[in-house]
């Protein structure tokens, strides 16, 4: 399954629907119109997309584990989750599913720092982020993540069954990591193209870059620090 | 001194008819009135019992007690909002897991429904 959450992306959702279904036909497209106020959800449909509308806006990460949930309880294998603005290229889905399949990863992430990956389209600003992310991140995953905020990850249904429970609700892709980790879960990276988004405006902007780093953090070391903590996987 | 413990006097009296005047119109639960009319009760006592103002007052190591009335109103209303933030955050989660449910409910409908118009 292949699941796009979208918050007001008109512009572009519906170009990531038919490209999605260009290059993985057979597989369910869902996108998760997280309450927009544009014309997303009939977008969405009219490019061949089923869409699950949640009732009122839940966040990235209310959305997106609205999909995992849903994938969860239909019984797919794998799901990926590619995000509704244009950035991900969907050319590189069949690379994941791929990796997931034959790798014993529970998750991959396409990311666009790796060798071989293409354009990166990141702004200074958001460099500096990802690179303080990767050396936070570095001694609490054991490994280097190179591009620790892509949303272009693929999971295993092994995966699904923890994000279905517990997923982080603003800002998920870091947190997800340190919760996977906290499972003794699997993860890598697989080379990706980035691209300009095709339409809208990036949720974090210039005045909330303070925030989404503390906040960020604070969920990383909560979840470091977390009670149930580290459980072998099943 | 002596006005600052009426005043104190007069503000735990109105936040305790407040509360129940609110829980009797049902603007507020009862579970989250316990709360507020509690510390109505613990705010009216050290405003009337000067021997405890002044035990409290000996035990912070403070001099003035009018220092140990502001630190003791300050704990009171810390704890009501950490127990409120508590609340929230277990009502944010239920409320976050129901719209997903609901979510999810209305595409099962909407896929049934298209299965059976096919």
């Amino acid at each position: 399954m292949i699941i796009i959450p979208a918050f007001n992306e008109e512009g572009a959702v519906g170009d990531v629907v038919r490209e999605v279904r260009q290059v993985v036909p057979d597989a369910p497209v869902i996108v998760l119109d997280d309450c927009s106020v544009d014309s997303t959800r009939w977008v969405a449909k009219a490019a061949g997309a089923h869409v699950v509308s949640v009732p009122h806006h839940l966040g990235l990460g209310g959305c997106v584990q609205t999909g995992y949930k849903l994938a969860f309880e239909l019984g797919y294998d794998y799901v990926v989750r590619i995000d509704g603005d244009g950035q991900h290229d969907p050319a590189y889905i069949p690379l994941i599913l791929e990796t997931l399949r034959s790798s014993d990863c529970d998750m991959v992430i396409g990311s666009r720092f790796v060798d071989g990956a293409g354009g990166t389209h990141t702004n200074s600003s958001r460099a500096i982020g990802i690179w303080l992310f990767r050396l936070i991140l570095r001694p609490i995953l054991g490994k280097t993540v190179h591009d620790p905020t892509s949303g272009f990850v693929g999971v295993k249904r092994s995966a699904l069954a923890i994000f279905s429970m517990s997923f982080p609700l603003e800002y998920p892709e870091i947190e997800a990591l340190v919760v996977l980790q906290r499972k003794r879960f699997r993860f890598t990276e697989v080379p990706c193209r980035m691209r300009r988004r095709k339409a809208g405006r990036s949720s974090i902007t210039a005045s909330k870059s303070l925030y989404y780093i503390v906040h960020v953090l604070l969920g990383v070391f909560v979840n470091v620090l977390r009670f149930e903590g580290r459980r072998r996987r099943p | 001194m002596e006005r600052i413990l009426n005043l104190l006097t007069l503000f735990a009296l109105a936040m305790f008819i407040v509360t129940l005047t609110a829980l009797r119109r049902a603007h507020i639960r009862v579970e989250y009135s316990v709360s507020w009319l509690a510390a109505a009760v613990f705010l009216f006592i050290l405003s009337r019992s000067h021997t405890t103002l002044a035990w409290l007052t000996a035990s912070l190591g403070l001099s003035d007690p009018v220092l140990a009335l502001i630190i003791m109103v300050f704990c009171v209303f810390l704890v009501v909002f950490y127990r409120f933030s508590i609340i929230i955050s277990h009502l944010k989660d239920s409320n976050i897991a129901m719209a997903q449910r609901v979510a999810i409910l209305e595409y099962q409908i909407d896929s049934l429904h298209e299965q059976q118009s096919k």
